[in-house]
């Protein structure tokens, strides 16, 4: 009988918290990185395989455990007051960059209000609610705050608040230093050595503040273009380690049953990818409430988690995902109920009119789901048709707001103001991005009490305005909530630690080790 | 001295080429959907309308599509291919980069391809009425008529992941440090299953092509003659026949020799080979405009140069095409 992945993934899981055995130095761990990253210098570039091998070499001043709770990096402690204004941090003393240089909180300042300022979209929506960085002294750093931003405590992640170094940046044109081709970081691998192409090799950084780690001696990131090739190279045992996405959904239950093999859906807490059906609230059948509510009751979430997705990650109840903080869980969930949708059309008048659907042109799992999806809708009366693109057409037809469905997945980032607001508010609707609001939801209290719960001090204020606004949401489907994605990192046993936090696919190797 | 006049006017002709070719390209490339910039942001998943607008500002995307050739066709003058967007590099340096692994791969499959298609269709050609001959036949159909891609993964599969004789993919073995002759050594091992299944295709039409027209060649005239001189079968089939057949296999050999550059993009992916044609296909699905225009020319200007190379050797193989010109 196959084994369930789900089940395997627990019982992975299981097994590696009570392994307390002490961990051995030494190694090398062979993994993929797939697509290969455009450069490595985290902060000016932040997709996802820059982030995924430079989150070794670059560090934040905190890191999140897989509950999203700061745990001390850069900085070993840090004080709120009590109106939620200041932000102070002290900053670990004997760090230094690869380089030999000590970081201190000049290379703190400098990061945040000049390089992000300038390079890093991300960092920028952190930013404008900044009024102040200041350095007191050499280790310590305050933030002053214009109004309380409840997110602000989780924006320190490696990827988003990068710390760069201030003696190789500052006075450079940054995207054209010579530096860039060898970053420096202050993180527990150095790179060493990137055949473009082929592998990007990472070494231990020796002179690493904490003591013993880490533990490996490198990490060589290959490159393999093909997925069928990836997942043979892990089979021929040339490669230890596959991150997430880099094998197709399909091959996943046939590489976790080989021996000494285990899987695990931890280390995506921070950024949990949240698949969405784009629905075009502009024009067309897609304008209407109930159809768009005839969509969520026409579709079988469950089998596309189940049979797609290998029975990995949540079906959301609504449009706040489960690791977002604030989740409204008194909302009447969406169930599969094919007989309410048709109820809808009828209601509605829905007259056949074809509906144009888009999925996601990132491989073979997408394009399945696209065809569960539709096969779904068409069980339910609605005409639709599946338009296929690659990557450069989906983000102009869905820039130019020309479709009527259109798959999608966007980053949480642990707090509804970082990761969920964005695709709601009106002021977020502009042509030319397919990452803004694109389906042109427009509603005048939703904007209201996402603004007052991003500024809202403390927590429960900000809890009220999220559950209030989760239920005119709800109510109003302006996308689909398709599912809460778990991605697989498939692993030898043997390599311990793998994941350790939150953001744990993109800084896990800080503490991993290899056992014999 | 005529090899010399013929060498230049062809090169004048070749510049015209060229230059067609590249503004043909680069009105091709800006017709497909999507940009750059647009692409970009969608990888870093950013939101806001600044990072897009340096992107454009950045790349001079923001420009009239004239100024933008203007620009381009300019730098080309100057042997300046620009900016690679995504990879924050020249364009040359990206494309000298991967060159020799390329031309490595390309040329030891045209090698293979050439010698073995050439002996296997002179055998079967040899043998017209045997078994052995059917069988090569049959074989070469068999090679012409399979999708690459589906060979490479089988190679793959029964190669490396059942036998484990050869490596799966890549140009050398990671992280084993090797230098010299061990070296060689290793990137030859990694060198047999894409260079094999990517000259198995143009084998297969070598040796249909050799047959075909040895078989024609040995029906003339002075073959009889030959025969009638009692001349051995052997030099009769190597001195007379293979080389009056030898006109259409060198045709298709410039042919083949000018896809050096960009044939061999499925090759190259499945057995993760950092040649070009990875290079090509990534650029164009990042329209990575500049990258994907710098490798359209160097393969332009492959195939011009083999067809003139072709054209010589034709004039050497058979110098009656000389007296004609």
């Amino acid at each position: 009988m196959k084994k369930s992945l789900a089940s395997a993934v627990a019982a992975c899981s299981l097994v590696t918290l009570p392994a307390l055995a002490e961990p051995q130095a030494g190694g090398v761990v062979d993994t993929v990185i797939q697509p290969e990253p455009p450069g490595l210098v985290l902060g000016m570039i932040q997709n996802a395989p820059t982030r995924t091998v430079a989150g070794n070499i670059y560090e934040g001043l905190l890191r999140y455990d897989t509950d999203l709770n700061p745990m001390p990096q850069l900085a070993e402690s840090w004080e709120v007051s009590d109106d939620g204004l200041t932000y102070t941090f002290h900053l670990r003393k004997g760090v230094k960059w690869h380089d030999g240089e000590p970081f201190t909180s000049a290379d703190v300042v400098f990061s945040a209000d000049v390089f992000h300022r300038e390079l890093n979209p991300s960092a920028r929506a952190v930013l404008q609610h900044i009024e102040s960085i200041e350095a007191p002294d050499d280790h310590t750093v305050v933030f002053t705050l214009a109004e309380p931003f409840g997110p602000f405590l989780i924006s320190f992640e490696a990827g988003t608040f990068t710390m760069v170094p201030k003696h190789i940046y500052e006075g450079t044109d940054f995207r054209n230093n010579e530096a860039n081709n060898h970053p420096i970081g202050t993180g527990p691998f150095k790179f060493a050595n990137w055949d473009r192409g082929t592998v990007i090799e990472l070494v231990k950084n020796e002179d690493y503040y904490e003591d013993g780690l880490p533990y490996l001696d490198g990490i060589n990131w290959h490159i393999i273009p093909d997925g069928a090739s990836r997942a043979v190279a892990y089979e021929n045992g040339t490669v230890d380690v596959l991150p997430y996405g880099t094998v197709e959904n399909f091959d996943v239950p046939r590489l976790v049953e080989m021996d000494n093999s285990c899987v695990t859906q931890e280390g995506h807490e921070y950024f949990s990818p949240f698949a969405m059906l784009w629905m075009n609230n502009r024009e067309g059948p897609t304008a209407d409430k109930r159809f768009r509510q005839a969509v969520m009751y026409a579709m079988n979430r469950d089998f596309a988690r189940d049979v797609l997705w290998n029975g990995l990650g949540e079906v959301p109840l609504s449009a706040f995902g489960s690791n977002a903080r604030f989740q409204n869980e008194g909302l009447d969930p969406y169930e599969h109920d094919p007989d309410k949708a048709r109820e809808l059309l009828d209601e509605m008048g829905y007259d056949g009119e074809e509906i144009r659907l888009l999925p996601l042109p990132y491989g073979e799992t997408w394009n399945r789901w696209a065809e569960a999806v539709q096969q779904n809708l068409k069980e339910v009366g609605i005409n639709v048709r599946t338009e296929a693109t690659d990557v450069g057409g989906w983000n102009q037809r869905l820039g130019d707001w020309d479709y009527d469905l259109a798959f999608t997945y966007l980053y949480q980032y642990g707090d509804p103001a970082l990761g969920i607001s964005r695709t709601y508010i009106s002021s977020n609707i502009e042509k030319g991005s397919p990452w803004n609001n694109v389906e042109g939801y427009e509603n005048e209290r939703v904007d209201e009490l996402f603004d007052l719960a991003a500024t809202a001090h403390p927590d429960e204020k900000r809890e009220e305005h999220y559950h209030n606004v989760q239920e005119i949401l709800h109510e109003d489907v302006p996308v689909g909530w398709l599912l809460e994605l778990g991605f697989p990192t498939i692993y030898r046993c043997n390599v311990k630690n793998l994941v350790t936090s939150g953001v744990g696919v993109n800084d896990g190797f800080k503490d991993a080790w290899i056992e014999d | 001295m005529l090899y010399a006049r013929l060498i230049t006017m062809r090169l004048m002709k070749a510049i015209v080429v060229l230059f067609l070719i590249i503004i043909f390209n680069f009105f091709l490339i800006h017709m497909a959907p999507g940009d750059p910039a647009a692409i970009l942001a969608g990888e870093a998943g950013a939101t806001d309308k600044e990072f897009l607008r340096q992107l454009r500002e950045r790349f001079g995307l923001d420009q009239p599509i004239y100024v933008q050739l203007w620009h381009y066709v300019s730098g080309i003058a100057t042997l300046d291919f620009g900016y690679s967007y995504r990879q924050q590099m020249p364009v040359l340096d990206l494309i000298l980069q991967r060159l020799p692994a390329t031309l490595l791969l390309t040329g030891t499959a045209f090698v293979l391809s050439l010698a073995l298609g050439i002996l296997a269709g002179s055998l079967a050609a040899a043998r017209v009425k045997k078994v052995s001959g059917s069988l090569i036949m049959a074989l070469a159909l068999l090679f012409y008529a399979t999708p690459l891609f589906w060979v490479a993964l089988m190679a793959v599969v029964l190669f490396s992941v059942y036998l484990d004789w050869l490596p799966a993919y890549g140009m050398y073995t990671v992280g084993a440090g090797l230098e010299g002759f061990a070296l060689v050594l290793d990137v030859a091992k990694h060198l047999i299953l894409p260079a094999t299944t990517l000259a198995l295709f143009f084998m297969a039409i070598y040796t249909r092509i050799t047959r075909a027209s040895m078989l024609e060649a040995s029906q003339q005239d002075y073959v009889k003659t030959a025969r009638a001189k009692g001349l051995k079968d052997r030099v009769i089939q190597r001195r007379h026949i293979l080389r009056n057949a030898l006109l259409p296999i060198i045709t298709l050999a410039g042919l083949q020799a000018g896809q050096m550059v960009g044939g061999a993009i499925l090759t190259e992916t499945v057995f993760a080979w950092p040649g070009i044609g990875r290079l090509m296909y990534e650029a164009l699905m990042q329209r990575d405009y500049n990258l994907l225009l710098g490798i359209f020319f160097f393969s332009a200007a492959l195939v011009i140069v083999f067809n003139i190379v072709t054209d010589l050797v034709y004039r050497l193989a058979d110098p009656r095409i000389k007296e004609a010109s």
